[in-house]
Order: C-alpha cells, then sequence, then structure tokens
C-alpha cells in the first residue's frame, strides 16, 4: 500500500507559477484530500467527510486570499481563519503545514499521544490556530471578537469563519450572526460548509435549516450561494465579500460531503470514521492524478 | 460598620484602570446597570460593547478580542455566566488560554427576592474545576478593588465573584492582595474559620463572641479559592486542629470542598465542618432572612466551631 506524502510544502517557484495560474490547482486539492485519507487511516479515528468537503474553500483562503504570514503567525496584520466546525482539522492541518506553519511530516502524529496535533485544534501549541474549537457553534463568535479588535485598532485585517451547516443549529450562531450585523463587521466574512449532511442523517431530516440564504439575509448579512468546490467560484464570492461595507457577508458553499472518493461522496457513515487500509488504497487510488473523477 | 457594594467598587476600579490602560474593553449581556459596568460604558463608548441577552455569544466574543491583545472584563450575573456560558468558558476561555476576566455579580443566596433562579450557589465549582482556571471572591469592597486592579495585570483567565447587596468594610486602603495568598485575620489557638465574600465579616464577628466565652478562633480570608493556599491550610490544621469552612455557596464544590481536599491528601488529622447552602435550591426572601434560613449566620458559625473542637482527636493546644 502507498503511504507517500503528497508533494511537498509549496516552495518560492511554485508561489511565481500560482500567481502566474499555471499552478495546478486540482493537484494541489487531490494532494491535500490524499494527506487527510492518509493520516485518519494512519490515526484510525476522525472526520473524513467534513474534512473532505472544505478542501478548495480552504485552498482559496490560504492560498490565495488571506494575507498571512507561516513564519510569523502571530503577525498583528494577519487575516485569520477560525474553523468552527473544529472537526475538519484534518483538513486544515494538511493546509497549514503544506503553507510552512509545521513540518508535513508532523502531520503523521495527528491524534498520537506523542505528536501535537489534536483531534481537534488547539490553539495553544499548533501555530496557525487562533483558539480551539471542536464543541460547535463558538466559531462566528470568536471571529466576531476580532473583528471588533480589528475595528478598536484600525487594523485592516480581515476575519473568516467556516461554520458546518449541521452547526447552525446551534443557538450561539445565530446570537453571534445579530451581533457581527449589530456591530457592522463588514471585515467579517463567514463560510458555510453545505454538505447537507450531519451525523445522524439528512440536515434537512434532522433539522432544517431552510431557507438558509433568507435566514442570513433577514439578520443584516450580505448572502451568497456558490459552488464550494470552484476555486474560481469561492475567489469570486471572497473578493465580493471584501467589497461589502457596512454589514457581514456569508458564502453559503454547495460542496459535497466526502468529495473527491467516490464511495465516500454523499454518505452519512464517512461523518466519523477513517477509511480502513484497503479502502485508503482504493481512495488513493481515484486520487492517483489527472481530473477530478 | 461602614458599607461598600462589591459591584460598585467594581465599577468604579474599572473606570480607573480603563482611563490607563486602553487593551482593556469591557462585555455585558443587557445587565450593565446592575453590575455597574455601565459606568465604564458611559466613560469609554467605544470600549464597551453590550452584547444583548446572549451569555454565550458574549463569552466567545471576549476570547475573540482576547486574541488581539485586549482583556475583556466580562460581566453578568452569576448564575449566567458561570452556569449558562459554561461550555463557552471551558473551550474558549481556560482551553484556549485566552487572557479573558470573568467577573460575575449577584452571586450567592443573598441576591434574595429574585429567588433560586437568580441565586448561584453553584458558580464556585463550576469554575474550579476547569483547567488554568483562577477564582477570586473578594471579602468586602476594598479588597475587590485590589482584586481587580490584580487581575487586569495577570495574565490568564480569572473568575471573580462579587454580590449584590453590601459588604461590611474589613480592609483598610493600606491592604494588599495577592493572587494565591490568603490572609489572616485574627490569629488563634483552637480553631480556624476560614471564610470567602460575605462570610469572612460573619466570620470576625462569630471569633468575637467565641473570644467572650473563652474560645481562641483563627479567622483567614481564603479570597482566592483557586490556586488555594495550601500552606495556610496545612498550618491552621497543625497549629489549630480543628477546621470551620464559611462560604455563601454550595457545600459541594465550593471553598469546603477545597480546603476538605487540603486537608484529605495531608496527614494532620483534622476535624473539618462546612459552613454552606446544603445541596438545596434557595427561596425569595430578604438577604438577612436568607442567611439565617439557609444556616449561614453567625450563631451558625459559633455552633460549627464548637462542633469542630469537640471533634479534635487532640486536646486543644492551650486547654
Ligand atoms: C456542541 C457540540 N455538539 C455535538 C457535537 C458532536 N458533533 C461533531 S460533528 C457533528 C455534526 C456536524 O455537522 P455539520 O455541521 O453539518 O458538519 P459536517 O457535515 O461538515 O461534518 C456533531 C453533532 C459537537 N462537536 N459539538
Ligand atoms: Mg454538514
Amino acid at each position: 500500500m502507498s503511504m507517500e506524502t503528497g508533494s511537498a510544502l509549496i516552495n518560492k517557484e511554485e508561489r511565481v507559477k500560482m500567481v502566474e495560474k499555471e499552478f495546478d490547482w486540482d493537484g494541489l486539492a487531490r494532494d491535500i484530500r490524499r494527506d487527510i485519507l492518509r493520516i485518519l487511516t494512519k490515526a484510525g479515528s476522525g472526520h473524513t467527510g467534513g474534512s473532505l468537503s472544505i478542501v478548495e474553500i480552504l485552498i482559496a483562503l490560504y492560498f490565495k486570499k488571506m494575507r498571512h504570514r507561516p513564519d510569523n503567525p502571530d503577525w498583528p496584520d494577519r487575516d485569520r481563519f477560525i474553523l468552527s466546525k473544529g472537526h475538519g482539522a484534518p483538513a486544515l492541518y494538511s493546509v497549514l503545514a503544506r503553507q510552512g506553519y509545521f513540518r508535513l511530516s508532523e502531520l503523521d502524529s495527528l491524534r498520537c499521544l506523542c505528536g501535537r496535533l489534536q483531534g481537534h485544534p488547539y490553539c495553544c501549541n499548533t501555530p496557525g490556530v487562533e483558539i480551539s474549537t471542536g464543541s460547535l457553534g463558538q466559531g462566528l463568535s470568536v471571529a466576531n471578537g476580532i473583528a471588533m479588535a480589528g475595528k478598536l485598532d484600525q487594523r485592516l485585517y480581515r476575519v473568516y469563519a467556516l461554520l458546518g451547516d449541521g452547526e447552525l443549529q446551534e443557538g450561539q450562531v445565530w446570537e453571534a450572526a445579530m451581533t457581527s450585523a449589530h456591530y457592522r463587521l463588514d471585515n467579517l466574512c463567514a463560510l458555510i460548509d453545505y454538505n447537507k449532511l450531519q451525523i445522524d442523517g439528512p440536515v434537512c431530516k434532522i433539522m432544517g435549516i431552510e431557507p438558509v440564504g433568507e435566514k442570513w439575509k433577514a439578520f443584516g448579512w450580505a448572502v451568497r450561494q456558490i459552488d464550494g468546490h470552484s476555486l474560481d467560484e469561492i475567489m469570486d464570492a471572497l473578493d465580493w465579500a471584501e467589497r461589502e461595507k457596512g454589514r457581514p457577508s456569508m458564502i453559503i458553499c454547495n460542496t459535497v460531503k466526502g468529495k473527491g472518493v467516490s464511495f465516500m461522496e454523499n454518505k452519512v457513515d464517512y461523518h466519523g470514521v477513517a477509511p480502513t487500509p484497503r479502502e485508503l488504497e482504493l481512495a488513493l487510488a481515484e486520487l492517483s492524478g489527472g481530473g477530478d473523477a | 460598620m461602614a458599607m461598600l457594594g462589591t459591584r460598585d467598587v467594581y465599577g468604579d476600579t474599572l473606570v480607573k484602570l480603563g482611563a490607563k490602560n486602553k487593551d482593556i474593553v469591557v462585555l455585558d449581556a443587557d445587565l450593565s446597570v446592575s453590575t455597574r459596568t455601565a459606568k465604564f460604558a458611559e466613560a469609554y463608548p467605544e470600549r464597551f460593547f453590550n452584547m444583548g441577552i446572549a451569555e454565550q455569544d458574549m463569552i466567545s466574543t471576549a476570547a475573540g478580542l482576547a486574541t488581539c491583545g485586549k482583556i475583556p472584563f466580562v460581566s453578568t450575573f452569576a448564575v449566567f455566566l458561570a452556569g449558562r456560558a459554561w461550555d463557552q468558558v471551558r473551550q474558549c476561555v481556560c482551553y484556549s488560554e485566552k487572557n479573558v476576566k470573568l467577573v460575575s455579580t449577584h452571586a450567592g443566596i443573598t441576591v434574595g427576592e429574585d429567588s433560586a433562579t437568580h441565586q448561584a450557589n453553584e458558580d464556585i465549582a463550576l469554575m474550579r474545576i476547569l483547567p488554568n482556571m483562577t477564582v477570586i471572591c473578594p471579602a468586602d469592597g476594598i479588597e475587590t478593588a485590589r482584586v481587580i486592579e490584580t487581575v487586569a495585570m495577570h495574565k490568564g483567565p480569572v473568575y471573580v465573584r462579587l454580590a449584590r447587596c453590601k459588604f461590611p468594610v474589613i480592609y483598610d486602603e493600606n491592604y494588599r492582595f495577592r493572587i494565591g495568598k490568603s490572609d489572616m485575620i485574627r490569629d488563634g489557638s483552637q480553631a480556624t474559620i476560614i471564610a470567602i465574600g460575605i462570610m469572612v465579616s460573619h466570620a470576625i464577628e462569630a471569633a468575637k463572641r467565641l473570644s467572650e466565652e473563652g474560645i481562641d478562633v483563627r479567622v483567614i480570608n481564603m479570597s482566592t479559592v483557586k490556586p488555594i493556599d495550601v500552606k495556610a491550610i496545612h498550618k491552621a490544621a497543625l497549629e489549630t486542629g480543628a477546621i470551620v469552612t464559611a462560604e455563601e455557596h454550595s457545600i459541594i464544590g465550593g471553598l469546603g470542598s477545597a480546603v476538605s481536599e487540603v486537608i484529605g491528601e495531608s496527614n494532620i488529622p483534622c476535624p473539618i465542618k462546612r459552613i454552606g447552602v446544603k445541596d438545596c435550591f434557595g427561596v425569595s426572601g430578604k438577604p438577612e432572612e436568607l442567611l439565617e434560613k439557609y444556616c449561614l449566620g453567625v450563631k451558625d458559625i459559633i455552633e460549627a466551631a464548637k462542633d469542630a473542637i469537640k471533634r479534635r482527636s487532640r486536646p486543644c493546644p492551650s486547654a
């Protein structure tokens, strides 16, 4: 079974290529998905589906949109990202490692007693993680606090928060939604990973959230709904959000839970289980290159 | 006896600190008039955030502000701060090690007429169990000022417990407070009363009356419940041989539990009697009436001291 790490860290040359648009973004997304599957299998537990569904969103933010310095994670003017759905940690860790926040080899220690990469993001030891998450529903409030501090200090950074669709069932999310609009936090952009599934089944069956866009609009947000696996659409929406003045913006990203692995896509069973070694082999084969299946 | 509201002192101290330290921001959840953070709001409106009746959002927002170097003071009633938003305090503040100061008012049974829904007799237990949390309950207005000044300089999560009613003033302006250091208000040889909050002044009165009966007791103000002053507890057990704890909080999980844990793990045999709310909810009433009903009065402390002295395995040092 192949357990090789995907392509190494993004180097300077590749950065230049990225700007010149020759960069193989699909390849990067595949590499990150391979990281996720590999480290989850190695750990023997963790959240597969909801990690695979946020890959393009994280690429757009960390590789394209956000101003941040992996060699200086505390840079006061950095754009901030909060993974409110903390169980998406494997995807975040892969992206942080590939951006140089820590070594790629460290990914292998996910969920290990010997390593620092906790099952859910832990801010006190993991560079690039602003706040610990895992208990759902709290990240948007934290993002609000950071956006409020940015306004107080007249800093120009922007704040991004990524929430799950099931997570919207938490009451605190709507408390926070009111706060963002009340304090006119136009330096804040939230994204929803609208993969239509939660643990016990489809979101619409467990506790429906529709009409979700109308809800956010009614709470005073600028709202857009896009394809959350299209980098171009995500980038367009992030640029649109930056132009929005006087109110926060919400990008509802239509995604596929388990994206990229045919037998995991739209399967509620892959929410909180790691692939078996056999499943990993099949999945890596699907992700081994050229064109998205 | 002069009386001072700990929450009044809190509001005034915040305003003073806010003038010097521009990183201080204050959050409240529609109780700013009662918690006295309204004074700060009036002085520095741009650094005050009323979060509406949304305590969970308030705590996590404060943590976000703290990630940017702000020093958030977060206030509401104790029952809502420690209870309603406990998971947020746990994950965003304690586990994330954010420099957030939680200052609750209206703690304990002395909330009075508003009844059990508003009487937080569990908050110390809820906050004490959280890793990285410091828990402080000042004994009077003077100490409250020192505590607020101190925690503003201290890095890390702190929970400060204040009350609705006014407390008798027991300290003068020379009083110095240090986190984790208890204060022996009166020395004694036959038993030690370890108290917090309003119970400290009751303990002082009880000690006075006991001395009139020829019983000599020590009084310790254990304002920092966590990290608790282990040395002072060991010393009290060794030198006086009997301990009474007194708190306006459940006898489960608060000061009485903390002191019992220290003695239980020591090799000093020492009977302990806990004064506190005995695992029940309160009712409406005037604060003084409730203190009496729930056996938190001076006479209850006196009885407890006598009981503890009776149960000691060694003779009184002075007997
Ligand atoms: C407060 C809280 N309740 C329950 C859980 C357990 N839990 C973890 S993930 C999850 C489902 C999340 O669904 P969704 O937000 O749709 O995430 P995704 O589909 O992206 O995995 C639940 C209930 C939790 N982490 N936090
Ligand atoms: Mg979902």
